[in-house]
């Protein structure tokens, strides 16, 4: 066991863990947020540097500061390290400058995204955020295509955490979305709009931390703090069968499957709890679902109440260059 | 003239086939390590000789050498970085069309030393005829023996084979390098593991550049306390520099570490002055991606020293008075160069290669262009400068790898060393378009 410091608390946790796991076995307001890093999928994290931290002492035996800022999601802890989250200010204005990036070619269209509500970019962009935007160029811009029947892809919104392509990778048996061009150009697609259909394709769903990646089933249908989620289950051959059940009345809008407040998936019996799309998208029917009750969301975003009493109360806010 | 290590015989006619070379004193160095030496006394060599990766970064190749793992009954790969894609920076290309079998000694000896049994070389997509060269070269020495089964009579198998890529700066780093290597899209790795654990297919693999290679050679010929001789301090031996630019006589020296700039600009043996009678107005030491220095910073450095053509003078003063030496890629700027022109096409390029992987630097890349190009055109303001400024230093020591620091790097160093060059193009949008095009009189100014 390593011990580790991060925001002056101290945790042991087993070598190899890196510094975000650790920090979220503490919990609270020390755990970097992250976009890209899916406990879940192997491989993913680093890309979207939004959970950078500041090592304030590299370990027991090297006590030196690490001169640039980290990764926490792909670093490993060090016995003795010293790490500094919350604490540091260089954090706090870099992190606000990643932010700024994803920002910058990410439409304002919150008020139309089946996401708002649940989108970690709205979370980070009230944490972090400024009030104005110092860019002043034409935004890059997509046309929304379909990937499959059931799912739509708004490339305009996408973040680049690539999670979705991990997801098709470990999750089914042939990908056939991916990454093309590079740079600013860099878009997720499939080759010549080839349809992603298998059976597990919804969980790019649940994995998008953003609403690039939206539910065709629900699309517009209504905004989530509009439905109660319930934990409900089905007898269903291909996955556990556990999701959420969003309801307005008696009516099912959607299902997802159980996240965490991390916006991960839970695990079912041993297992990640991903779920098929026949329950995703087919089982819109009461009488279909096992209601076990009302499901506690535990991730706070901006729709919980009082969570965000004043945005950036206290940053700096930036409006232009000038100031 | 300095001595000579790698580009010794280049003017020998005939010396990219193998019969001149080995007549030459070719592949001398093969049968000296083969022959006599252990890989350990060759990794030995190497790291007395202080030679450093002449890729860019200046890390001590022995000691990437040493680090390299060793696991029991797991391959060990040594890759040959030939991806130079640096604007500024052609001398493994001169390299390796000129004496392409220097390099395929390095490599038999580098592997030798290594433990590598199976050895690419990778090259850029856009040098494909030097991809005919050294596989003609590969094939001829095969033929004689040095490559294959059994060489020399060792017992050492070695394959070598060259894979070219497609064309990608990013595949300049290492492990984007192994990435596109393995048939992926070329995509830097999160470090650790680094490549000497965790490499190619998995196995421990070393990156080292077309020049650390090639001066391998000399080193085993000679010894590596003979190579250590020549230099001054942590810098050692001949170094291959690209020159271009306004100068009167540009191409690939190779040099002795620790002459000074002056004498490399302005020297008969070397540049022999600015072109068209004209003044030095900037330099760039070391490849688009190192900063660029004001005339009065490029001879001397801020503390009133000679600057030498060394790791340490070159870098003397940090980024606040110094640049770096990186790949040698040495652009010299005359008076009527437009330094707000420049910075955009280098800020146009790193945009342009971005793999788009990590946020700060696929945003923030384009970003910049996108206000340099403003700011070049005439329509910028001066609270861009601040917001360029701003940008660096966001991008900066944030990135999975070291492109973004590269982009920004050369915008830093332009804003603070030519600011009023920027105020000028704001505060004259009209004059600043004139001396870009010549005599332009149509200048589309919003």
């Amino acid at each position: 066991m390593v011990k580790v410091t991060i925001d002056d608390v101290q945790i042991e946790v087993e070598p190899g863990t890196s510094i975000l796991n650790a920090a979220r076995q503490i919990g609270g307001e020390v755990v970097p947020p992250a976009m890209c890093y899916y406990s879940k999928l192997p491989g993913t994290g680093g890309k979207c540097r939004t959970c950078l931290v500041e090592v304030a002492q590299g370990s027991e035996k090297d006590p030196r500061p690490m001169p640039k800022l980290v990764a926490s999601c792909s670093t490993p802890v060090m016995d003795g390290m010293v790490v500094k989250n919350k604490t540091s200010e260089r954090v706090h204005e870099n992190r606000g400058g990643v932010v700024e990036f994803l920002l910058i070619n990410h439409p304002l269209d919150c008020p139309i995204c089946d996401q708002a509500g649940e989108c970690h970019l709205q979370d980070l962009g009230y944490e972090h955020g400024a009030a104005g935007t110092r860019y002043e160029e034409e935004r890059r811009t997509f046309d929304p295509i379909d990937i499959g029947n059931k799912i739509k892809l708004h490339m305009n919104r996408c973040i680049l955490c690539y999670r979705c392509v991990h997801i098709a990778n470990q999750l089914t048996d042939k990908r056939v979305h991916g990454v093309l061009h590079r740079g600013e150009h860099a878009e997720i697609s499939t080759y010549i709009e080839n349809a992603i259909d298998n059976d597990f394709s919804g969980n790019m769903i649940d994995v998008c931390p953003v609403g690039a990646l939206t539910d065709k089933t629900f699309r517009f249908k209504s905004r989530v703090w509009f439905l109660k989620p319930m934990e409900a289950s089905c007898e269903c051959t291909k996955c556990s069968g556990k999701a959420v059940v969003w309801m307005f009345g008696n009516e099912i809008y959607r299902v997802t499957a159980r996240k965490d407040k991390y916006g991960e998936v839970e695990d079912q019996d041993g297992k990640t709890g991903w779920i098929c799309n026949d329950c995703r998208f087919d089982k819109k029917d009461v009488s279909k679902w096992n209601i076990e009750g009302p499901r506690k969301i535990n991730r706070h975003s901006v729709i919980s109440q009082g969570q965000y009493l004043s945005p950036r109360s206290n940053a700096k806010q930036i409006t232009d260059g000038n100031q | 003239m300095g001595r000579k290590l790698l580009l010794e015989y280049d003017h020998v006619p005939g010396i990219e086939t193998f019969d001149v070379y080995r007549k030459n004193g070719g592949y001398r160095s093969v049968e000296k390590a083969l022959k006599s030496m252990s890989p350990e006394q060759i990794v030995e060599e190497v790291q007395k000789s202080g030679l450093r990766g002449r890729g860019g970064a200046g890390f001590p190749t022995g000691m990437k050498w040493s680090f390299l793992a060793k696991p029991e009954g797991v391959p060990r790969y040594l890759l040959c970085n030939a991806d130079e894609s640096e604007p500024g920076t052609f001398k493994d290309r001169y390299l390796m069309e000129r004496i392409p079998h220097l390099l395929i000694e390095g490599m038999i000896v580098s592997s030798f030393a290594l433990g590598a049994k199976l050895s690419f070389i990778y090259i850029r997509g856009e040098y494909m005829w030097i991809l005919d060269i050294l596989e003609k070269a590969i094939d001829e020495a095969y033929a004689n023996g040095f490559l294959g089964k059994n060489i020399l009579g060792s017992g050492f198998d070695l394959d070598l084979r060259v894979m070219p890529g497609g064309g990608a700066y990013i595949c300049g780093e290492e492990t984007a390098l192994i990435e596109s290597l393995e048939g992926k899209r070329g995509n830097p790795r999160m470090k650790p593991p680094f490549p000497a654990v965790k490499g190619l297919w998995g196995c421990p693999t070393v990156v080292n550049n077309v020049e650390s290679i090639a001066a391998v050679v000399p080193i085993v010929n000679d010894g590596g306390d003979e190579y250590a001789k020549i230099g001054l301090g942590k810098s050692t031996g001949t170094k291959l520099i690209s020159a271009g630019g306004n100068l009167v006589r540009p191409g690939v020296y190779e040099i002795e570490m620790g002459i000074t700039v002056e004498e490399f600009i302005y020297g008969d043996d070397y540049c022999r002055g600015i072109a068209n009678n004209k003044k030095l107005k900037a330099c760039v030491p070391g490849g688009s991606s190192v900063p660029i220095l004001p005339a009065h910073l490029v001879t001397k450095t801020a503390t009133g020293e000679d600057r030498l053509m060394t790791y340490e003078s070159l870098a003397d003063g940090g980024f606040a008075s110094g640049s770096m030496l990186g790949s040698g890629g040495f652009i010299a700027f005359d008076e009527d160069q437009c330094i707000v022109r420049n910075t955009w096409n280098f800020a146009r390029f790193y945009s342009h290669e971005s793999c788009g992987q990590c946020s700060p630097c696929r945003e923030g890349t384009g970003w910049m262009e996108k206000v340099l190009h403003r700011l070049e055109i005439g329509q910028g303001t001066m609270r861009d400068i601040d917001l360029l400024a701003d940008i660096n230093k966001k991008i900066e020591g944030n990135t999975i790898c070291p492109l973004g620091d590269a982009a920004a790097w050369p915008v830093a160093a332009a804003i603070r060393h030519f600011r009023e060059e920027f105020e000028w193009h704001v505060t004259h949008p009209e004059e600043a378009q004139m001396r870009n095009f010549g005599l332009l009189k149509n200048v589309i100014v919003a």
